[in-house]
């Protein structure tokens, strides 16, 4: 008995030392993330902010005069700039019809199996590694080649569209959940007013989900904006210049932080990385940020 | 009549937008097979399941890169899995409410930093102290790479337990209360079993995020196309090896090992899809029986 007592209690001191640990974990864990991730904006800041200027954007060329495209930037980092933001509108002009359809097609109109189905393509879809995207604009090219014997190559237009294809299933999800956000009363209103179904979804459902629709575009664009390995397959070059076109090949912040991490020269380049690398993060964390307040304000007002 | 006529057009074209989801998906894999078919011939398909990277002799085997994938996720998941739960004890009541906010703000925030960066940081801050103590090379390595990708990967695995968390708990916490429970048995004793798909489904989709990253391995491991047998020596990734290939412009046999990549990597985060669902399934089926 008395052996059973001790055995008993024994476990219990186990399990209490377990949730011990489990309380350790927790405040290690946590001081750590903050260390981690605080040190890592410390460092950026530190070594970006004094390159911060129109040096850095422009080299050494007037900055009216390469706004205005007058002169050419050799020195900057303006054209990967022109880039990203040339990759960013134009993924959004095809991401965002093509996912608020399909997400309006999976919120109200999608039943049982096909809309089992396609979800999973689309789960499918967004656990795809950015690699393969790419890879599928690379394969799109060489087989164009060797069907069709056409000398194409890799550029501007390509890459917009792989990274289009990469952030449609967060348009499609963002589309759908807010949709489904929006109260039935709304919809009941719709059908109330003797609106058709389509009538009920552009007048009154598309608004009244607008923003979480909205703030779930803008983390797209975000990641759209920082994703490097597609736009590595797809035609992204070191030195440019601004593409001329959509046929043209490009360059781009985050292929100019990979690149000049890799291949530096001399500590002025390695600044520019550092420079170049903390105008990508906030590039990054504003779109962000603006997200979630879309987002929260988003929830204020359906309670 | 007309407005019937607008009524399917609005419905079919909502409907052929969802079907090109899905289409992609199919492209994809079309592309990668179509790619990689010319393996099946004349035994190459032993020869790029080899052990060997020797393109000058015209050894392509991609052994290597599947075990460094492989074990460049596992060991970023073992180092991120218990981070992450910890941070999620520590947001579910171990540590004070305002900071417990802070920290899932902060775990949010993560989200939103590129992966450039992280490995940009880490080349420069990881890579010179790793050289210093602990490796004698260049420092790029394994264990610089799993470091980082670990960082990568926390976000996303933080945020899946503590949604599956925010489930639980308001059902639970009063009873718990009442039992006299203190936060880390309630944690234990309750959350975590009734969670506990959850917690393995988190583990599953970190294991694919790490798998599928591209960047981190290509800048932290040295990508030198060797059997990973040490944390301090280099290895090379399935998504380096893609990316390096493309690169370097070369042609034949080792294009061909390229699509083999794309095809394995394809076809894992496909069972990582079904495997999730699976799970997900499953807890519907318990909840329904509940």
């Amino acid at each position: 008995m008395a052996r059973k007592g001790s055995a008993v209690h024994g476990r219990g001191s186990m399990k209490h030392l377990l949730f011990r640990a489990a309380i350790v974990l927790a405040w290690v864990s946590s001081l750590l993330l903050v260390l981690v991730i605080g040190y890592l904006i410390f460092f950026l800041l530190l070594r970006g902010l004094p390159t911060l200027g129109t040096d850095l954007f422009f080299g050494d060329t007037p900055a009216w005069a390469a706004l205005s495209g007058q002169m050419p930037v050799w020195e900057g980092i303006w054209p990967a700039c022109v880039g990203t933001l040339a990759l960013i509108f134009m993924s959004a002009g095809i991401s965002i019809p093509l996912g608020i359809s399909g997400g309006i097609y999976l919120a109200e109109y999608g039943r049982g199996k096909s809309k089992h189905l396609l979800t999973f393509f689309i789960d499918v879809l967004a656990g795809t590694p950015s690699i393969l995207m790419g890879l599928l604009g690379f394969a799109a090219i060489l087989f164009i080649r060797n069907v069709f014997g056409i000398q194409a190559r890799t550029n501007l237009l390509l890459a917009s569209l792989c990274l289009a294809f990469l952030v449609l299933p967060y348009i499609i999800k963002g589309t759908q959940m807010a949709l489904e956000g929006v109260p039935d009363a709304l919809r009941m209103t719709g059908f109330g007013l003797g609106m058709t179904r389509a009538q009920t979804i552009i007048h009154l459902l598309l608004p009244g989900a607008a923003k979480g629709i909205f703030s779930g575009i803008i983390l797209a664009l975000g990641r759209a904006a920082e994703d490097t390995a597609v736009i590595l397959l797809t035609g992204v070059v070191a030195n440019g210049g601004i593409p001329r076109g959509l046929s043209d090949k490009f360059e781009a912040l985050p292929f100019h932080i990979y690149y000049l991490s890799a291949e530096y020269q001399n500590p002025q380049e390695l600044s520019q990385a550092f420079g170049t690398a903390l105008v990508l993060l906030c590039m990054t964390s504003l779109l962000f940020i603006s997200a979630h307040f879309i987002h929260n304000q988003l929830e204020k007002r359906w309670k | 009549m007309q407005r019937f006529a607008r009524e399917t057009l609005f419905h079919g074209t909502t409907a052929v937008c969802a079907l090109i989801c899905a289409a992609i998906v199919v492209t994809i894999f079309a592309f990668l097979a179509y790619f990689s078919i010319p393996l099946l011939e004349d035994g190459r398909l032993i020869s790029i399941l080899s052990r060997s990277w020797r393109p000058f002799q015209g050894n392509f085997g991609i052994l290597p890169m599947i075990a460094g994938s492989l074990c460049l996720s596992l060991s970023a998941m073992v180092l991120a899995y218990p981070l992450a739960l910890g941070i999620c004890f520590f947001a579910h009541g171990v540590g004070p409410r305002i900071p417990g906010k802070i920290i899932l703000a902060l775990v949010h925030f993560m989200t939103s930093i590129p992966t450039v960066v992280y490995g940009f940081v880490a080349v420069f801050l990881l890579i010179p102290t790793l050289r210093t103590t602990l490796i004698r090379g260049s420092g790029f390595s394994w264990l610089a790479a799993s470091l980082t990708l670990a960082v990568l990967i926390l976000p996303t695995i933080v945020l899946f337990i503590h949604t599956q968390f925010s489930l639980i708990e308001p059902r639970i916490t009063q009873t718990t209360c009442a039992l006299g429970m203190t936060t880390s048995q309630r944690l234990f004793a309750v959350t975590m079993p009734l969670s506990s798909r959850g917690l393995f489904a988190a583990a599953i989709l970190g294991f694919g995020r790490a798998m599928g990253d591209t960047m981190i391995p290509l800048m932290l491991t040295g990508n030198a196309p060797l059997m990973p047998l040490s944390p301090l020596e280099s290895l090379r990734t399935m998504t380096a090896h893609i990316a390096l290939v493309v690169a370097t412009d070369s042609q034949g046999a080792a294009y061909q090992s390229l699509f083999a990549c794309g095809i394995i990597l394809f076809l894992i985060t496909f069972a990582i899809n079904l495997g999730l669902r699976w799970l997900e399934k499953a807890a519907r089926y318990t909840e329904g029986g509940v």
